[in-house]
Formats: structure tokens, C-alpha cells, sequence
């Protein structure tokens, strides 16, 4: 964890390749109430959510680190790729979720499956959701630190001794992350569709 | 002819643009609601492009997620506690302002939570695409909507084009027979599912709810049950709209009315599913089977009847859960001690969970030492309450009694429990720290809060006949 990394918000640059060692959360059903507690809801930002992310497994009730929580540990320092168990960013739809990771540093989350509305979320932020085959995701849960590489363009997952795993990503999703497209541009570019849509609707 | 469901009907006739190989549908949205907590940001992307609400009719804001429940910081002068609500607060006042979009705002007697004004208004109605920045927003599911939760930047989306790129979701028919047995409810219902499917069981799916034992739901009901679809991961559910939908929506403010009543009535008999129509899944319920229900863990799928047994074995998500709750494997969970609690949220509070949770509390005290916090839907459903003399009876038997917002469901507006005290609680969340850091949520219906409340322990309703 190192605070770097795009800084919340929709500052989607295009995005090919993530390499970086991993840090692993060893649970499954992650919802998006301990990815941000509620408390830090009343931000009109998008930014600075990094210090919310986890906080109240980061933190004890005196706002202590604990040294026991996997991002608190040295090793998790720099980590960009954070693997997690199945059904990951459950729950409420706060977007903040998203943000408050990448204000932390993480770029890409891989579980075997991640909530539908995190998963929106992450993508408009360029924050990579992995949906990763249950074989890959068991090795990567029990080999924490491992250098990984997220490659958007192949959908594929590379592992430190060269296996390679695809992943399923959308291609519409998948040409946004690369070229950095957002999707508000794309929508305002079919503005005359939608205008005679809502004509012909109206008869 | 194909045969359509429900929610093939509603998704091609908002499609402006299909859904291809390479891009996903342009989905226009009837309506759309909005709030405090997840508008600011939107309202900043908005302001960063220098974009226009393009369609601002075609959405209502509220205030409900950080707003306070106490009615001296609503009404009374007090200046409200959280300075970083009040600016939230105050900045959706100006966005509205400056965008012409409509605001409920903090005194309005129209106010409320977003999920119970919708339908409140008659602006929610069969057939509609109905988003919101927030995941409950399947509760509108239950007028024959497709209705869904988003994030920020789709709330930004939306106000520049009215549409979504979505794409489509699969189906799944949920049909429910049966009769749910006297002393249940919808709540429980809804809990016994997601016990079954599993909290991520709908992921991925819309889900239509079908058979005679939803066809015999009320409309509060109903909303109860699509509420919770989210909980198991579902995009969305949703029940056909039939004559029960009709009776609830004729007469209300923003309902069609006169003539075009009768032609949207014309237009919401073609909406359910034609005999016959495919869902990608199904699965059979028996409502009969349904007992009063209550969670033991962390989330909403953790559930068990009330006299029963936590599982006696589970992997590290149950023991982790169990340890974040303080019960042991196997244990029974009736007659344990409680310290709070709350009859409120978007899923348990509208005026028919008030009334039930009151029928019990008449001539009755809440137990020594426990606190209970009464939060109406909304401040219509807190007048037709206190009309019917509601707030006595919860007063009387030393309930709290507030102003509407969604308050101890999500814990941003200060209503909150502290570390290690059980909450037996209507809402649609037992996440940890749900209601407070390391606060102990239990889910159930208003009847078991009720009869929790008077026991002091987790208790039977049953055993409390009104």
C-alpha cells in the first residue's frame, strides 16, 4: 500500500498492463461496507478515500494500525493487485468502494467473482476487475506476494512461473480500459439517437 | 409470437440502441432518483465537462442517507451534528437548485426515504426503468419495474444522456406457492430465500417473483421482498403488476389520472409475462414452509427460523462470523439478551410494519434497559401514523419515535450502535459494522423486533399475539 496510483475519480487513463506483486485478503463475501465504512459517506469528494479503505479492519477502536491485517504488513507495501475470495464487493452500491482502492495504490482485484454493481464501478474508474478460474484464484489465495501480471489487451493472467490463465472481460469494457475511453463521451456521442428515440416514444 | 416475460418487455421497449458483440445496449431511464450521499460526485462530473441535467423532470432527489432523524435538528433549530452531512445536505440543495431537478427537501412533509417515496408518489409505476445511486433501488421491482442500483458515475450518466449502457441481464423465475403461515411475514419470507439461493445466488440475474403466494402480497409486501433482492446478489426483482398494483396506485399525487389513467391502465394489463415465456433459471418455493426468521452472521444469507440452531460446522467465512457475533456453532439464539432495537429502512417501514410492530407494543413496555428507535419510511407515512395514534403506543411502551430517514440501516447520520451490542433490527443488512463499528445486527421482521423489544432476548413473535 502506498498511496500512489490514480488518485480516486474518473481519471481514466488507458490501462494494458498491470504488474506488481500481490497482496492477498483471505475472505470471501468482501462487501463494499468493510471496503468503506459508512462514516466516510459524507465526503463530497472522490478523492483521499484511501485512509477509509478497510478502516475498521486497518484500525482498532483507538485508530491504531492492526499489525495483524494483510494490507498493514511491510510486505504489502507497493502492492497494486489485491486477490480476494468469491462474491467480492457485495452489497451497497457506493462507489466510493472503488475509489478508496485506487487512492490506496491497488489497480486490479481478482476473485472468482466480484458483485455486479463493484464491477460497474471499477471499470468506470479503471480499476480492473479479474473474474479468474477457480483452479488460478485457489493458487493465487496461498501464494500471496506472488508477481502477477493483469495483461487487459490478451484477458489473460500471467503467473510468476509463466502459466498464463485467461480471464473473461467484455470487449466494449476491455477497448474502454485500453484506450482510456470513457464511457460518458460515448453515450453524449449517441445523443442523436437518444434524442429521436424520445421523439418517436412520444409519437 | 415469441412468448416475453416481464422483463423482456420492459428492457426492448427501452432499448435506444441494442446490445451488440462489441458495446453494450443504451438503456433509457424513465425515472430516476436520487439523494445526498451519492449525487455530489455526479453533480461534479457534471461541472468538471460543463454538462447539463438534460432531462431534470425526469428526476426526484430526496434527502434520507446522512440526514438526521432527530426532530430537533430536522425542525427544531438545532443545527445538524455532522458538519459533513449538512454540507452534503446543503450541497443537493444547490445542485437541485441550479439544475431544476425537484427536491423533497429537509422539512418538505413529501420527504423521505428514496425507495418509499417513489412508490409513495405514484412516480413509480409498471413498466418504468427506475435507477437510483443506490442498491435497493430493486424495491421499486415490485410495480412491475426493472429497477436497479448505480454507482456515482452511472448517476452522472444518467443526468447527461437519460441512459445507461447496460448490458442485458439473465432471468430468473423464483415461483413461490403456498400460503405463508400466520405470525410470518414478507420479511421473512425474503430471508428464507436468500438463505436458500446464497448471497451471491442472483448474481447476474433479474429476478421475477411468481405464484399465488406472491400474487397474495400487499404492495408494502411486495416491496419488502424486491427490497432484498440485492441481498443475494441479484441486478434486480420484480413482481407483475396486477390489480393489487392498480388499487395501490390509483389516486396518488403523481399517478396518471382521468383519461390517461385508463390508458396506462390499458398499457400495464399487456406488461406481465406471456404464457409460456423462458427465464434462463427457476427455482420453486414453498411459502407454507416459512417460519419467522432471523440472521446469526455477517450477512444476509446467514439466516435461521427463530427457534432454531446456528449450524453446528462451517468454513472460515461462518467461524469468522460467528466470532464477529459472539455465538457459538450449534447453539439456539432465542432468549438471548439484546440491547437495541430499530423499526425503520426502506425495507420495514412503511404504515402496515408500523401498525404490526404497534399491535404488539399496545398496553405493552419495551424491556428495562433496552433502547428502541422507531424511524418511519417517510414523513407521510410518520403523519399517517400519528394520525392513527402509532407514535403513542411506541412512546408509551418507551420506544423512541423520529423524523424519517434511513438512520440505523446504514449508520451515516449518526444513529448508530456501539461495539458489541446486539441490534435486532428490520433493515436489509447485517454486514459487520453495518450499524456502527463492531455493532451485532440481527435481521428480522417488525413483528419479531417487536416481540424482541418487550422480551429484552431474542424472541418468538408468535408467542406475542396482538
Amino acid at each position: 500500500m502506498s498511496g500512489q496510483g490514480a488518485a480516486g475519480g474518473n481519471d481514466v487513463r488507458g490501462v494494458r498492463v498491470i504488474r506488481s506483486r500481490t497482496v492477498v485478503l483471505p475472505a470471501a463475501d468482501v462487501d463494499t461496507d468493510q471496503i468503506v465504512p459508512a462514516r466516510f459517506l459524507t465526503t463530497t469528494s472522490r478523492m483521499g478515500l484511501g485512509r477509509a479503505l478497510f478502516a475498521d479492519w486497518r484500525y482498532d477502536a483507538a485508530g491504531a494500525p492492526r499489525a495483524d491485517f494483510v494490507l498493514n504488513r511491510p510486505e504489502a507495501a507497493g502492492c497494486g493487485i489485491l486477490v480476494a475470495g468469491g462474491n467480492f464487493g457485495c452489497g451497497s452500491s457506493r462507489e466510493h468502494a472503488a475509489w478508496a482502492l485506487l487512492d490506496a495504490g491497488i489497480r486490479a482485484v481478482v476473485s472468482t467473482s466480484i458483485a455486479d454493481i463493484f464491477f460497474t464501478n471499477a471499470l468506470k474508474n479503471g480499476l480492473v476487475p479479474v473474474r479468474a478460474d477457480a483452479a488460478t484464484h485457489a493458487w493465487l489465495m496461498v501464494h500471496p506476494g506472488a508477481e502477477v501480471e493483469v495483461d487487459v489487451a490478451g484477458s489473460v493472467l500471467r503467473l510468476p512461473d509463466g502459466r498464463e490463465a485467461a480471464f473473461t472481460l467484455d470487449p466494449f469494457a476491455r477497448h474502454c480500459l485500453l484506450q482510456g475511453v470513457d464511457e460518458l463521451g460515448y453515450l453524449l456521442s449517441r445523443l442523436p439517437d437518444i434524442e429521436a428515440w424520445e421523439t418517436a416514444r412520444r409519437g | 409470437m415469441t412468448a416475453l416475460s416481464l422483463f423482456e418487455k420492459i428492457w426492448r421497449a427501452h432499448e435506444v440502441l441494442p446490445e451488440t458483440a462489441g458495446a453494450p445496449a443504451v438503456l433509457y431511464v424513465d425515472l430516476h432518483l436520487t439523494h445526498e450521499v451519492t449525487s455530489p460526485q455526479a453533480f461534479a462530473i457534471l461541472a468538471e465537462r460543463g454538462l447539463p441535467v438534460r432531462r431534470p423532470g425526469r428526476t426526484l432527489a430526496t434527502l434520507d442517507h446522512a440526514t438526521p432523524t432527530e426532530s430537533q435538528q430536522v425542525f427544531g433549530g438545532v443545527p445538524i451534528r455532522i458538519e459533513s452531512a449538512a454540507r452534503q445536505i446543503a450541497a443537493l440543495e444547490n445542485n437541485c437548485a441550479a439544475a431544476g431537478v425537484e427536491l423533497f427537501g429537509l422539512r418538505d412533509a413529501r420527504r423521505g426515504i428514496v425507495h418509499v417515496i417513489g412508490p409513495e408518489q405514484g412516480l413509480t409505476q409498471p413498466g418504468m426503468t427506475i435507477v437510483c445511486g443506490d442498491s435497493h433501488t430493486s424495491t421499486h421491482g415490485a410495480f412491475g419495474t426493472f429497477a436497479f442500483g448505480i454507482g456515482s458515475t452511472e448517476v452522472a450518466h444518467v443526468f447527461a444522456t437519460q441512459c445507461l449502457l447496460q448490458r442485458k441481464p439473465k432471468t430468473l423465475a423464483i415461483e413461490i406457492g403456498g400460503r405463508l403461515p400466520a405470525g410470518t411475514s414478507a420479511k421473512d419470507l425474503v430471508l428464507a430465500l436468500i438463505g436458500r439461493l446464497g448471497v451471491a445466488g442472483g448474481a447476474g440475474h433479474v429476478i421475477e417473483y411468481r405464484g399465488p403466494a406472491v400474487r397474495a402480497l400487499s404492495m408494502e409486501e411486495r416491496m419488502t421482498v424486491c427490497n432484498m433482492s440485492i441481498e443475494a446478489g441479484a441486478r434486480a426483482g420484480m413482481i407483475a403488476p396486477d390489480e393489487t398494483t392498480f388499487a395501490y396506485l390509483r389516486g396518488r399525487p403523481r399517478a396518471p389520472q382521468g383519461e390517461a389513467w385508463e390508458r396506462a391502465l390499458e398499457r400495464w394489463r399487456r406488461l406481465p409475462g406471456d404464457d409460456g415465456c423462458a427465464f434462463d433459471r427457476v427455482l420453486e418455493f414453498d411459502a407454507g414452509t416459512v417460519e419467522p426468521m432471523i440472521s446469526y452472521g455477517t450477512n444476509p444469507g446467514m439466516v435461521i427460523p427463530i427457534n432454531g440452531k446456528v449450524p453446528a460446522a462451517g468454513d472460515d467465512a461462518f467461524h469468522k462470523a460467528l466470532h464477529y457475533m459472539g455465538f457459538e456453532p450449534g447453539e439456539a439464539l432465542a432468549g438471548k439478551p439484546i440491547d437495541l432495537v430499530f423499526v425503520g429502512s426502506c425495507t420495514n417501514a412503511r404504515l402496515p410494519d408500523l401498525r404490526i410492530a404497534a399491535s404488539m407494543l399496545r398496553g405493552r413496555r419495551i424491556a428495562k434497559g433496552l433502547r428502541m428507535l422507531v424511524v418511519p419510511g417517510s414523513q407521510q407515512v410518520k403523519q399517517a401514523a400519528e394520525a392513527e395514534g402509532l407514535h403513542r403506543v411506541f412512546l408509551d411502551a418507551g420506544a423512541e419515535w423520529r423524523e424519517s430517514g434511513c438512520s440505523m440501516c446504514v449508520g451515516i447520520n449518526g444513529d448508530t450502535a456501539a461495539a458489541g451490542r446486539y441490534v435486532v433490527s428490520t433493515s436489509n443488512r447485517n454486514f459487520e459494522g453495518r450499524q456502527g463499528p463492531g455493532a451485532r445486527t440481527l435481521l428480522a421482521s417488525p413483528a419479531t423486533a417487536a416481540a424482541c423489544a418487550i422480551a429484552g432476548r431474542i424472541a418468538d413473535p408468535r408467542g406475542f399475539a396482538a
